[in-house]
């Protein structure tokens, strides 16, 4: 079970699935719990009172939640690996704009995700581990 | 102002990501993934002086997001940063000692091109 020059494996996808899915729904909800909040000016109640704000709350939980799932993906695999590979939450928020807010989308929004897409592609490619080290944790 | 804090962020978060890599290869890999093993882990990355690093140096990015945000619009911001792919891909060769194939190379390159278009 060492990680070295695994290819792209089962854990590493599940795991990079929560760092990707984590960061986009917690981005989207504390955009959607901070907007029309005004709070930058109205002082440290103000600030204070954001916290209680259900989306904002569940926003930081999943953002808690995607530094955590990373931290475990950078415990085996490459930081060169993790980078692109979960750079691929960029399109998911495109889709998400597109089909669940019916946004607009440029056409240099969808070249730059296929741009994002193939990159991942590319990267998921290469062994996960490239460095040597300690394998697993005591 | 407004390049000055893009230098910021890079510089920040390429920070926390090294210090974070650095300290989550020192602990070594996770595997055990129930509860119980997750909180020890947990525990003992906690006490990790490179992970404690990564998240200041995290909190510092983060709060030059901020500033950038206020001065910058998002559509700047975003690309503008986006050059951190490729400056902690290679101080993921020279410090971290990863070995970076040409194919990774150009996913790396890839992907920060489409950062910078998305955000556009």
């Amino acid at each position: 079970m060492s990680g070295y020059g695994r290819p792209l494996g089962l854990k590493t996808l599940l795991v990079s699935a929560v760092v990707v899915v984590s960061n986009v729904g917690g981005n989207a909800l504390l955009s959607r719990g901070l907007k029309g909040q005004g709070a930058f000016s109205s002082g440290p109640l103000g600030w204070l009172s954001i916290f209680l704000n259900p989306w904002v709350a569940a926003g930081i939980s999943l953002l808690v939640l995607w530094m955590l799932s990373r931290m475990t993906l950078l415990s085996w695999a490459d930081l060169s690996y993790v980078l692109p590979l979960t750079a691929s939450g960029y399109v998911l928020t495109v889709l998400a704009g597109k089909f669940l807010l019916a946004e607009q989308v440029s056409w240099q929004r969808w070249a730059g995700s296929l741009l994002i897409v193939a990159g991942a592609f590319l990267v998921g490619g290469t062994p996960i581990r490239t460095t040597g080290g300690r394998r697993k944790a005591p | 102002m407004k390049w000055a804090l893009v230098a910021a962020i890079v510089a920040a978060t390429t920070c926390a990501d090294l210090f974070q890599t650095l300290g989550m290869k020192r602990h070594g890999e996770i595997h055990d993934f129930r509860v119980g093993a997750l909180g020890r882990a947990l525990g003992k990355v906690a006490q990790n002086p490179f992970v404690s690093a990564s998240i200041l140096f995290m909190a510092v990015s983060f709060f030059a997001f901020l500033a950038l945000l206020s001065v910058a619009d998002l559509s700047f911001a975003v690309p503008a940063t986006a050059a951190s792919y490729v400056v902690e891909t290679v101080l993921a060769r020279s410090i971290l000692r990863e070995r970076i194939s040409r194919k990774r190379w150009a996913g790396a390159l890839l992907v920060a091109c489409g950062v910078a278009l998305v955000a556009l």
